[in-house]
């Protein structure tokens, strides 16, 4: 198996095309994504994130360039398109809006039931989603619309990794959390994608967020993809970022102030006890630590 | 008793049957000066949010009595006055549209009011500007990014003149842009119009801009102070599960390892000078 | 922004400045229904003719460019056809062609001209009026003609004000159908293949979390209604009226005189319908 399981080769795409109002959304965007990895994908509104990511499960097609899958294109036989959303999974923003079964074990069964799974696979699947989720077993028979806010969030997701994708896409999964909540999802995201082995896409506004689950970034501008690497040399380019109107994290550009002012420190730090381990030493060099 | 005034306030919402009331506010007394700039910070399930229902008039007390501007907001007469001092801005910033072109959705409160035609189109006239969308004016109000309709929506609560204005998350479904757009009319419009603001918020890079933070837990007031005195508190907010600026504990854990530290840091700027002041030694 | 999302509002209101634009849309309204009642009035050519000149003037007048009446017309097209071809076969008069046993006479192609001229005058008068008038301002124009019914007890406020919310929200609403449709065929659903009753079973998970979500958007924008002190229609005023010019006057003279032309025409003037 190669080590690239989605690939873009000059992807392109167009909002009214032909109309005074057309717009290049994604222009001739080229990236590999890593079989395993945790990619973020960064980028203000009006990048083409979004549009981006729907080229990846064929939900919009390119007006030129390939989606590879396994470094096959998924437009090679359009008629087969569904089954390319069987392995590349995506839950939308504010997935809660998409319940609509009687139970939410019903809903979360869609999914696999639209892959024409056995039912006896179908509630196998439903069980380890709900688990991965961190759904009660007691809320699987209840309607989705008797849930809590964050328990709907959470059976949503659970009707896409039920699908058991090889690919799973978040579009702003943490969107409207408070920070209890979205600590929890992120932590849930994170033990998923260990436990399963697949491959991630996170996409965010917030950089905390990324800096937090994401191996890589991908920042995207203006309907290019500007940058693709490991996330704490992408967050090193402070300067680049702000730019582009977005803002590193708050530790970051602390560091990143230091590290400018002529400090030996990382300014590819993205946490706290990141900071912490830079800093410290420095101090106690200084005196300042006990 | 200040221009907002809740005393003893203590709500449940009616329950469903078999269960048993849930008491979302308990025994909140809270008192806001006019032209003040308060944020209301807390976790879902704080009862935050229930309490800025309160100063409109739109929740009432199971016990206990709400006052804004001296007036009982459990008096029916009073009830639509109320709402004229105390404008209420919501989360969905679509569901609070009623039109589909801009300045006609900004007239809805003052027609609603019965204000003569002349004076409720000087008043959206000024409200747009005050938010700095007059040139959409004529514009279809669904088009809009999220951040310009949660000014729009803005615009339409201060063309009722309010003294006012409550801001339940008023960020929460936006992008960085649209934050940084609504926070930075909100803060405009404070300063220079002397407007009492309450923002209701769970992001504490919100809360900072306030002059005064109020954070609450499980329907009790937990801390009420400057955003300095508050943050200062990371032992008693990471209890209770509240964030800190990551810049605030920075400090705060070198502090705990030895090193002669301010409190209350709040922005990168202070942190950084404060560590520079250790690292030139 | 999805291709599924076009500029829709109700018949596709295009702004401009021409003489139409400024009318009053109340008599605009009224002028429509006028014209279309004379369409059926007209009974013979000379009349039908005058109807017809009174279209082109109004497209004329309207500073709407001429391809997009024909794009509104491209929808009846296939109805226009049926139902003159149908014609074609039902009328008096010399024969004038045998198929088999259907008889084309010289009634049946009367008929079948008149259907079609009545049917695209028809459409191109209601396109005029939507073309010209704002949604905003033909619901502001219902609300006043149908203010008299409230002596009966309809609440034509409270009609008017469903009729402007609802204008606000379908483009609102078409751009979260797609959205749903969006995150519904992530999860695998076919919305194109299959049968009649198979293609309704597939909307299920598109149209269900469409109404709790209208359920939702109306509590909440009741809410909102409320916190800007609406009470219903008592004591409300409008920051825009509308209000007759003398270019209102002179339509209703000139759209009296083309109608008074037309009974003329068909009082004296042989039908063809005999």
């Amino acid at each position: 198996m190669s080590e690239i399981i989605l690939e873009t080769r000059d992807l392109t795409y167009l909002y009214g095309k032909d109309t005074p109002f057309q717009k290049t959304a994604v222009d001739g965007v080229s990236v590999s994504i890593r079989r395993g990895e945790f990619l973020g994908v960064i980028g203000h509104t009006g990048s083409g994130k979004s549009t981006l990511i729907q080229q990846f499960n064929g939900l919009l097609r390119p007006a030129s360039g390939q989606v590879l899958l396994d470094g096959k294109d998924i437009w090679d036989e359009p008629r087969k398109i569904r089954a390319v959303r069987f392995r590349v999974g995506m839950v939308f923003q504010y997935p809660e809006h998409q319940l609509f079964e009687e139970t939410v074990r019903q809903d979360i069964s869609f999914g696999p039931r639209n892959m024409e799974l056995s039912e006896e696979e179908i509630a196998k699947r439903v069980a380890s989603a709900a688990e991965f989720t961190g759904l009660k077993p007691e809320l699987l028979d209840k309607s989705p619309f008797e849930l809590s806010g964050g328990e709907k969030r959470r059976a949503a997701i659970a009707g896409v990794i039920a699908m058991d994708p090889d690919v799973l896409i978040l579009d702003e999964p943490t969107a409207g959390l408070d920070p209890q909540g979205r600590d929890q999802l992120l932590d849930q995201i994170v033990s998923y994608h260990r436990r399963r082995h697949n491959t991630v896409i996170l996409v965010s506004h917030s950089m905390e967020d990324i800096a937090r689950v994401a191996d890589r970034a991908l920042v995207m501008n203006s309907g290019k993809a500007v940058m693709l690497d490991r996330i704490d040399r992408v967050f090193s380019r402070r300067a680049e970022l702000e730019s582009m109107g977005l803002r590193v994290p708050q530790i970051t550009k602390i560091m990143s102030l230091l590290r400018e002012k002529g400090y030996p420190v990382n300014a590819g730090v993205l946490t706290v006890d990141q900071a912490l381990d830079d800093l410290i030493p420095l101090l106690r060099k200084r005196g300042c630590i006990r | 008793m200040e221009y907002l005034q809740a005393d003893h306030v203590t709500f449940s919402y009616e329950p469903d049957e078999g269960d048993a009331p849930k008491e979302v506010l308990s025994d909140v007394t809270l008192g806001i000066k006019k032209g003040q700039f308060v944020a209301l910070l807390g976790h879902n399930g704080s009862g935050k949010s229930t309490l800025a229902k309160h100063f409109n008039a739109m929740l009432l007390p199971s016990s206990g009595k709400v006052y804004v501007d001296g007036m009982d907001t459990s008096d029916e007469s009073l009830k639509y006055e109320i709402r004229r001092r105390v404008g209420l801005v919501l989360q969905n910033p679509d569901n609070q549209l009623v039109a589909s072109i801009v300045e006609e959705d900004v007239a809805f409160g003052p027609e609603n009011l019965g204000v003569p035609p002349a004076e409720i189109r000087r008043r959206v006239d000024d409200a747009l500007k005050a938010v700095d969308m007059y040139e959409f004016r004529t514009h279809a109000s669904y088009k809009l990014s999220g951040g310009q309709k949660q000014r729009i929506a803005i615009a339409g609560i201060i063309a009722m003149l309010p003294d006012c204005l409550v801001l339940d998350e008023p960020t929460a479904m936006l992008d960085p842009r649209g934050r940084t757009e609504v926070l930075g009319t909100v803060q405009r419009l404070n300063r220079e119009k002397g407007m009492t603001v309450v923002l209701i918020t769970h992001y504490m890079d919100e809360a900072v801009l306030a002059d005064r933070v109020v954070v609450m837990d499980s329907g009790r007031i937990l801390t009420d102070g400057t955003p300095r005195e508050v943050f200062s508190q990371v032992e008693l907010l990471k209890r209770h599960s509240l964030d800190v600026p990551q810049a605030t504990e920075l400090i705060y854990r070198l502090k705990a390892d030895g090193c002669p530290l301010p409190d209350g840091v709040l922005n990168e700027q202070e942190c950084v000078a404060a560590l520079e002041l250790l690292l030139k030694r | 922004m999805h291709p599924l999302i076009s500029d829709i509002t109700l018949g596709q209101f295009l702004p401009g400045k021409s003489v139409l634009h400024r009318m009053d849309a109340r008599v605009k309204i009224a002028l429509t229904f006028l014209f279309i009642l004379f369409i059926f009035i007209a009974n013979n050519f000379p009349s039908l003719g005058l109807m017809v000149l009174l279209a082109a003037v109004s497209i004329g007048l309207s500073g709407v460019p001429a391809r997009q009446y024909l794009k509104s017309l491209k929808a009846v097209v296939f109805v226009v056809l049926l139902t003159s071809v149908l014609n074609l076969f039902y009328g008096g008069g010399r024969l004038l062609l045998q198929i088999g046993f259907m008889q084309i006479r010289t009634g049946g192609v009367v008929n079948s001209v008149f259907i079609a001229v009545r049917i695209i005058s028809l459409i191109l008068f209601s396109s005029v009026l939507t073309f010209t008038t704002s949604p905003t301002d033909l619901t502001d124009a219902l609300e006043r003609i149908m203010k008299p019914l409230k002596f009966f007890h309809i609440k034509v406020h409270e009609i008017a004000m469903m009729m402007t919310i609802a204008l606000r929200f379908v483009p609102t609403l078409l751009e979260e159908t797609d959205k749903i449709m969006s995150a519904q065929k992530a999860r695998g659903a076919d919305l194109e293949s299959g049968g009649f009753t198979q293609r309704i079973r597939a909307l299920i998970p598109i149209l269900i979390p469409l109404f709790v979500s209208s359920f939702r958007r109306a509590y909440e924008l009741a809410m909102a209604m409320e916190c800007r002190c609406y009470r219903g229609g008592e004591g409300r005023t409008k920051m825009k009226s509308l209000h007759m010019t003398r270019l209102d006057g002179a339509a209703i003279a000139f759209s009296s005189a083309v109608c008074l032309g037309v009974v003329l025409c068909a009082a004296l003037l042989p039908s063809v319908f005999g």
